[in-house]
């Protein structure tokens, strides 16, 4: 039996997938009203921003790194870009002055990573806690900045629909195309996997591994900075304390169930979308079903658990496999 | 005869001012209670634990707090525990033996910290709990009757949703653990129970009062009962995100939102902007001022920690669209 489960060369993606198809096909049997339109929708759209954050986590990852920093990057630049504008300063200033800071985040930890070899789990994570802890000290009233009508000019990207499809899954499905061009079609992103995979044969191959490994970090800084401005249009507010909230690991388990190896130079854009998908439609379906806060938590940790163990049963790992670095 | 009438009042007048000159020198006595009191709470200290520092309800109680403290002369400090309840306990634990006169907590969750308070008061620290409270009792509580601050969201929405076509609701509260949860969803419990005609259609946490995670509920809720008639909401700055996902399905004028908060700035524009229909303010100027006298006379008491206990609970104002121009929502700079 276990001979023809290891035929079928299952990877965790794959996985995932059927795990996905198999919960959905549950709840769609079970729970009336889950198949309709109007919910898939709003599945989708309770996992764009974490779908969007998964994007640019899975650049990072991808390229051997980890970025612990991106909800500081979500919350601190976005809420900066707020507050501009409620001083009173015309949205494109605000905007240009938050893309900034999030791009010297960004600057910031890949320099650290790249020049300074830090590893990046220590790098991102007091980048992370110094970026929140100048945001909620220093620059904002309050940890809860509303969102100020003179910013409505953009707050569609968040809010309101097109032809039924509201504009944040839209931003998800917008984002993951231009990452999946960027990491399959363009040399920028060859050259991420090339890294990844082997970073001293990315270097003699004559790949310049330390200004990409930089511009992985802005890209995952941007991302995340737009994911906090579909967020903040979506929930009228930033509420900054997200970043003392654990997201992070919501994020990364996202990219890593869904395939996304932590050692790097594997994966895509669709092992994201699978992941995302999943944790979706579980925390959509218990919702559903008025599952208590802990039920919930003790649920979704035992189908990751599930997901994991049955990947190691089907891939173990070898000496071939097993990559130093791995976590 | 009007000259003599003229001249009398004169008289009159210049006489009373003389003896009443010399009655105010003679009956100004100094207040024999008043040196003693400055002198009392002259460089005592006073820690205040929050939750969370940057939310309207903490800072509006420190400002209040600090300005007590430098008017009457004792240390204020801020020791924020930034929403991780372990590093709060860790604080007290420090605190206890650095031991500050009075210590303010607001409490993360009801069980937490209720041993470190006991240890505290123990240890000769008067506690005072802010708003939110443990299983226990120690020198003081100020802030909002929870169970019955529940009780009134609840009744209003009842009188939208329990008439002759009984309507369904949700309930969205905060942490699991939270006195903001528990003891409010027992208030709701009290009222909602006495009308069993109103269907509870979902009773969901949204973690920590996230309001994205208000915003995603509501929308998942909405799309299985379109026909939603009342939501009973935990906090302002959480159903932000409630209300967010009632407007962007247009149901603005269909659903009936309950919600409490501090009073603050949101508390109006929530309800003049259609956000929530009614709202129940705990009132943190009053909040400050109730605080600002326990802590006064937990400075005085010369009797051993813990042996007077005092609950203050918070007048509870309710806000709605009738109502709301006679309001005072307060801001930073103008809560006095």
């Amino acid at each position: 039996m276990k001979a023809i489960i290891q035929n079928m060369k299952l990877d965790q993606q794959a996985i995932v997938a059927v795990l996905f198809g198999a919960i959905f096909v549950v709840f769609a049997l079970v729970l009336p009203g889950f198949l309709t339109f109007g919910n898939l929708l709003a599945l989708v759209r309770s996992v764009s921003v974490l779908g969007i954050l998964g994007l640019g986590m899975a650049i990072v990852v991808i390229g051997r790194g980890i970025d612990l920093s991106m909800i500081a990057s979500l919350a601190i630049p976005t809420g900066v870009v707020m507050t501009l504008v409620i001083a009173g300063y015309p949205p494109g200033v605000g905007l240009f002055v938050g893309l900034a800071f999030a791009v010297a985040i960004g600057v910031a930890n890949g320099i650290l990573v790249a020049y300074a070899e830090i590893p990046p789990l220590f790098t991102t994570l007091a980048v992370g806690i110094g970026i929140a802890g100048i945001g909620q000290s220093g620059l904002f009233e309050y940890d809860i900045i509303p969102w100020p009508p003179e910013l409505n000019v953009i707050a569609w990207i968040g809010r309101g629909s097109i032809v039924g499809i509201p504009y944040s899954v839209l931003a998800f499905v917008v984002a993951a195309f231009l990452v999946h061009v960027f990491l399959s079609r363009t040399r920028l992103g060859l050259f991420i996997y090339a890294i990844g995979d082997n970073l001293a044969a990315a270097r003699n191959a004559g790949i310049p591994v330390r200004p990409i490994i930089i511009l992985k970090y802005v890209m995952a800084a941007v991302i995340a900075m737009f994911a906090g401005l579909v967020l903040s249009a979506s929930s009228s507010s930033m509420d900054t304390r997200i970043f003392n909230l654990g997201w992070i690991y919501d994020v990364i388990l996202v990219v890593v169930l869904g395939g996304i190896g932590l050692s790097g130079g594997r994966g895509g854009v669709a092992n994201v979308i699978v992941g995302t998908l999943l944790i979706g439609t579980i925390v959509n379906g218990m919702t559903i079903l008025n599952v208590s806060f802990e039920a919930q938590s003790l649920i979704k940790g035992l189908v990751l658990l599930a997901a994991i163990l049955l990947d190691s049963i089907l891939n173990p790992r070898n000496e071939e496999t097993a990559k130093q670095g791995d976590i | 005869m009007k000259t003599l009438k003229k001249l009398a009042y004169v008289a009159t007048a210049i006489a009373s001012m003389a003896v009443s000159h010399s009655v105010i020198a003679q009956q100004s006595i100094d207040d024999p209670a008043r040196a003693g009191y400055y002198d009392t709470v002259k460089g005592k200290k006073v820690v205040f634990v929050p939750v969370f520092m940057g939310l309207d309800l903490t800072e509006g109680w420190s400002k209040m707090m600090a300005k007590q403290a430098t008017a009457l002369g004792y240390d204020y400090e801020v020791r924020n525990s930034n929403f991780n309840t372990a590093a709060g306990a860790q604080t007290i634990t420090s605190l206890i033996s650095e031991k500050p006169d009075v210590l303010v907590v607001q409490n993360p969750d009801v069980q937490s910290y209720a041993r470190l308070l006991k240890r505290a008061e123990d240890a000769g620290i008067h506690v005072i709990q802010l708003n939110m409270k443990t299983n226990i009792l120690t020198t003081g509580f100020v802030g909002a009757d929870v169970i019955g601050l529940g009780q009134t969201q609840a009744r209003a929405v009842v009188a939208k949703c329990g008439g002759d076509t009984p309507g369904k609701i949700l309930i969205l509260a905060g942490p699991p653990t939270s006195p903001f949860s528990a003891y409010m969803l027992k208030g709701y419990e009290n009222i909602l129970n006495d009308n069993p005609k109103v269907q509870v259609v979902g009773v969901q946490s949204t973690g920590a009062y996230e309001s994205a995670k208000a915003k995603s509920i509501t929308q998942v809720v909405l799309q299985q009962h379109p026909d939603l008639c009342g939501i009973l909401g935990v906090w302002d700055n959480t159903d932000i995100g409630t209300a967010a996902a009632i407007a962007e399905a247009g149901k603005g004028d269909q659903v009936f939102v309950s919600t409490s908060g501090g009073g603050g700035e949101l508390a109006c524009k929530g309800i003049r902007e259609g956000m929530w229909q009614h709202y129940v303010s705990y009132d943190v100027p009053g909040q400050s001022r109730d605080l600002n006298a326990l802590i006064s006379a937990a400075l005085q008491d010369t009797q051993v920690v813990g042996s007077t206990k005092t609950i203050l609970y918070t007048p509870l104002v309710e806000y709605t669209p009738e109502n709301i121009d006679s309001q005072f929502c307060w801001t930073l700079d103008t809560i006095r």
